[in-house]
């Protein structure tokens, strides 16, 4: 028999070593997630999953799962504090959805009309990132960095080649690319690597496939990442399905 | 000196092999490469990235955590004036300005000629003898125009710093009042041969007896610590001393690892007699790189003694020693999980936790890891026994504490009282008068006003890291607020949204209000700010950072207020401060060149 902990007044099933998150997501119960992804080790740096036990709160995607913990997630308090992370990012970059080729592809935007963030909420820092355009196959717009190293990830642990990476501190953090020069054709990224996949906006993208597919029929076009995230999941057998 | 670029070669290799190319200490071989070469060359990452078999991108990530490493060419002479409250109110900011004046250069950037780049630090601990600076990371202390405008001439010249002034580089105790620790009477040894006599485990239930908690400022109980750490699965241990000092208004860890090394190193000895360990690591902060050669010496001489190294006073299976760990720049440093991440030559980034350093800790092995007071208030209370020592300051916190007193009084040093003593007392044994605030254990801590007075340090009421800054009633809240909110957005790591953006945040909307920009928006935006940095931040920086503001508006609101536009909302862009850059590449400053949007 599992343990089971509570997530909204739902009873939710785990295995030993599951986080909350991953428990949460295979038992079919969404809690919003920007630096989490099934297939990497919890980063636990974006803060969107943050989770109410009592008056203590915590990143749900880091938090081990413990049988009898009383979750409180899809609460007004937290959407609230939700929307001002997102609201951060969006004024942290310079984030143009109109002109970006990730718009209704990007996560921080699907997370932004999920969560109902309709306002800008604080001024824009408008940081100078300029383009990394070196490459002839791929382009690196850091402007829509949301640094959540799922990139660094997915090229360390993955690719095994450490093609990125977060340099400075604070305000200043920003990602880097493994070359003298700091340009991304003296790397050794491919078109074929986890890394090209991974962006949740649009940092990474390929050359010369701009708008293949139309705005309005794209990922999170059709449906809400509400519901794309437990689509995505991994399930446990014992998680309950889903609709 | 610098000698330009990487291009002696010599050098980096010496110190890649001193450290055995481990990638282990990649912090260490930065900050020496720094050291010799006075900024660390993309040449030179490249080189250490292939010496050492990492991504070069990892090398640079790590050089470009720490502010006093420097991946771009930086002056020969680097200076940089402490930046606490404390130096400001000793008028800090007036002599950095002449001194920019004197030799030309602009704050934050490097002179034409490569000589001399003058810019900001974070408090550097000499909050007692202030104002201070760095100078190619040698602490300078008690500047005066006299002073800096020497110091400026030493700089023209290119006089070595080995050749400059002692007398400016002294380094005082100011010790105004002692207590059981700094009028301790222990030899060295002395500590270590009652522990033995005890055995480990009960070194643990003695600790435990003692109610001894850690003076780091969360306050957790030593002893349930370090059994924890004992009790852990593995037999690689490791104690870590946490001298990172790092909070602003902090500087009594500085004393004791001047005047009671011993003692520290006696602390540290016997809680890894008590929780199993093999290997020490003293974690220094950079600003005191002064101290590096004295308390190697100090070292040295216990191992002389048979007081570390193997078979300590002749005990079979107690083996030890310590190793000192230079930090390099970084507030974050100082929380425990992230000093161990530097400790292995990362990026200071605190950990994800559970687990906790108890159980994986430096490389993932058992940890025990303390403040610099605290392994000498152990060494004490196992010298004196358990009973003894719990009789000492109040039932929830036993024995005495160290108080860095520094600001608006005219005896400002090193206090150690017994725990529970009111700050009246503290205030009227430093010689303050008028005083309107006290912060208490820094930024991070509480801003207690006037009617609190009476209110007892103590981890019942107010529980304290040491810090004590006086502020008379000359002295504008809102600024001691802006200035440690301004530290907060430095020293941010930048791991964790809410503190990233909502740190920086924060120190815009503190500058728009003192530049008279501010309105009533601002002052819910702060509030709004707070509840975010509380609840979601992944550490205690993020989840402090609000307090100066919100400690400072409960008491002395009219402080912000009277420096609000009476209107609901004022635009962040700014049409006249736009044109400012323009003013000043044309040496304009006439009306002309100002947009009238004042409706005066
Ligand atoms: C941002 C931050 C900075 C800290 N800086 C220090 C420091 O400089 N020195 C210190 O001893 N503890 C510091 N701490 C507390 C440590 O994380 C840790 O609790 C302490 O070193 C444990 O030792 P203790 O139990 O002896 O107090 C800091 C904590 C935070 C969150
Ligand atoms: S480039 Fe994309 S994947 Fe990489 S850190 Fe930035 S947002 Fe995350
Ligand atoms: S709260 Fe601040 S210092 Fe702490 S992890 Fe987050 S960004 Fe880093
Ligand atoms: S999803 Fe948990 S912190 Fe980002």
């Amino acid at each position: 028999m599992n343990d089971t902990f509570q997530l909204d007044g739902a009873s939710v099933p785990f295995a030993p070593g599951q986080t909350v998150m991953q428990a949460a997501l295979a038992a079919g119960h969404y809690i919003p997630h920007l630096c989490y992804h099934p297939e990497f080790k919890p980063h636990g740096s974006c803060k969107l999953c943050t989770v109410k036990i009592g008056n203590h709160t915590a990143a749900s995607c880091t938090m081990p799962a413990e049988a009898g913990l009383e979750i409180e997630s899809d609460i007004e308090e937290l959407n609230a504090l939700r929307r001002t992370l997102v609201q951060m990012l969006f004024a942290e970059g310079n984030h143009f959805c109109p002109s970006c080729e990730k718009s209704g592809n990007c996560v921080l935007q699907a997370l932004g009309y999920d969560l109902e963030v309709h306002t800008a909420g604080f001024r824009h820092m408008y940081p100078d990132r300029p383009l990394d355009a070196s490459h002839p196959e791929i382009l690196l717009d850091f402007n829509r960095c949301v640094l959540c190293e799922l990139c660094v990830r997915a090229s360390g642990e993955v690719d095994g080649k450490s093609v990125f990476a977060l340099a400075g501190r604070g305000i200043t953090k920003h990602l880097i690319v493994n070359s003298a020069s700091g340009l991304l054709k003296d790397t050794n990224i491919a078109l074929t690597d986890k890394a090209m996949e991974v962006c949740p906006v649009g940092v990474i993208l390929k050359k010369r496939v701009g708008f293949s597919k139309p705005i309005g029929e794209r990922r999170y076009d059709q449906r809400p990442i509400s519901a794309q995230a437990l689509d995505d999941a991994p399930r446990t057998p014992t998680g309950a399905k889903h609709e | 000196m610098s000698d330009n670029a990487g291009s002696n070669t010599a050098h980096l290799e010496t110190i890649l092999g001193c450290h055995d190319h481990d990638p282990g200490k990649l912090l260490q071989i930065l900050r020496e490469i720094q050291e010799q070469y006075g900024h660390i060359s993309p040449d030179a990452i490249t080189r250490i990235a292939s010496q050492l078999a990492i991504p070069r991108a990892r090398a640079e990530s790590v050089a470009s955590f720490y502010s006093f490493l420097h991946i771009k060419p930086d002056g020969a002479y680097r200076v940089l004036f402490s930046d606490n409250i404390t130096d400001r109110m000793l008028g800090s900011e007036e002599l950095m300005r002449r001194m920019c004046q004197q030799l030309w250069v602009e704050p934050g950037k490097v002179s034409e000629d490569g000589l001399v780049s003058i810019n900001t630090t974070s408090c550097t601990g000499m909050c007692d003898q202030g104002p201070a600076m760095l100078v190619n990371g040698r602490a300078i202390t008690r500047l005066t125009h006299q002073r800096v405008q020497e110091i400026g001439h030493l700089i023209r010249n290119r006089t070595p710093l080995a050749d400059w002034p002692a007398d400016f580089f002294r380094v005082d105790d100011n010790i105004r009042r002692k207590g059981l620790l700094l009028d301790n009477k222990l030899a060295p040894g002395d500590a270590l041969r009652a522990a033995l006599t005890l055995g480990a485990a009960n070194i643990v239930e003695a600790i435990k007896a003692s109610g001894l908690r850690g003076r780091g400022g969360a306050g957790f109980p030593t002893g349930l610590k370090w059994e924890a750490c004992r009790n852990a699965a593995g037999i690689t241990k490791h104690v870590v001393c946490n001298a990172d000092e790092g909070e602003p208004g902090t500087f009594k860890d500085r004393v004791l690892l001047t005047s009671y090394a011993d003692l520290v190193f006696e602390g540290m000895t016997l809680a890894a007699l008590a929780v199993g360990a093999q290997q020490g690591y003293l974690y220094l902060r950079g600003e005191y790189r002064y101290l590096l050669e004295p308390l190697q010496a100090i070292l040295q001489r216990r191992r002389d003694k048979n007081l570390l190294g193997e078979k300590i006073l002749g005990q079979p299976e107690f083996d030890f020693d310590i190793a000192i760990h230079l930090g390099a720049g970084a507030y974050i440093c100082g929380e425990e999980s992230a000093l161990i991440e530097s400790l292995e030559g990362k990026r200071g980034v605190p950990r994800n936790r559970p687990p906790f350093p108890v159980t994986h800790g430096y490389m993932q092995q058992p940890t025990a890891l303390d403040n610099v007071e605290t392994f000498c208030q152990a060494a004490l209370a196992i010298q004196m026994g358990a009973e003894k020592y719990k009789a000492i300051g109040t039932t929830k916190s036993t024995g005495s504490k160290l108080i860095s007193v520094s600001g608006d009084c005219p005896r400002p040093g090193i206090y150690e009282y017994p725990f529970g003593v009111s700050v009246r007392d503290v205030l009227q044994d430093c010689g303050a008068a008028n005083t309107r605030a006290v912060q208490i254990s820094g930024p991070s801590g509480i801003c207690i006003a006037e009617g609190e007075f009476g209110r007892k340090l103590g981890f019942e009421d107010l529980p304290t890291a040491g810090a004590f800054m006086v502020f008379d009633d000359s002295r504008d809240m809102f600024e001691v607020a802006r200035n440690f909110v301004h530290f907060f957005a430095h020293e941010s790591c930048g791991f964790c949204t809410p503190c990233r953006v909502g740190t920086s945040m924060l120190k815009q909307t503190m500058d728009k209000i003192a530049a008279g920009h501010g309105t009533s928006h601002d002052l819910n935006e702060v509030e709004n700010l707070d509840r975010v940095l509380q609840t979601s931040s992944h550490c205690g920086l993020g989840r402090t950072a609000c307090n100066p503001v919100l400690h400072t508006l409960k008491h002395f609101r009219p402080a912000y207020e009277n420096r609000l536009k009476s209107l609901d909302f004022e635009p962040a862009f700014d049409l006249d401060g736009a044109l400012a850059r323009a003013r000043q590449m044309t040496g304009r400053d006439d009306t002309g060149a100002h947009l009238n949007t004042e409706e005066t």
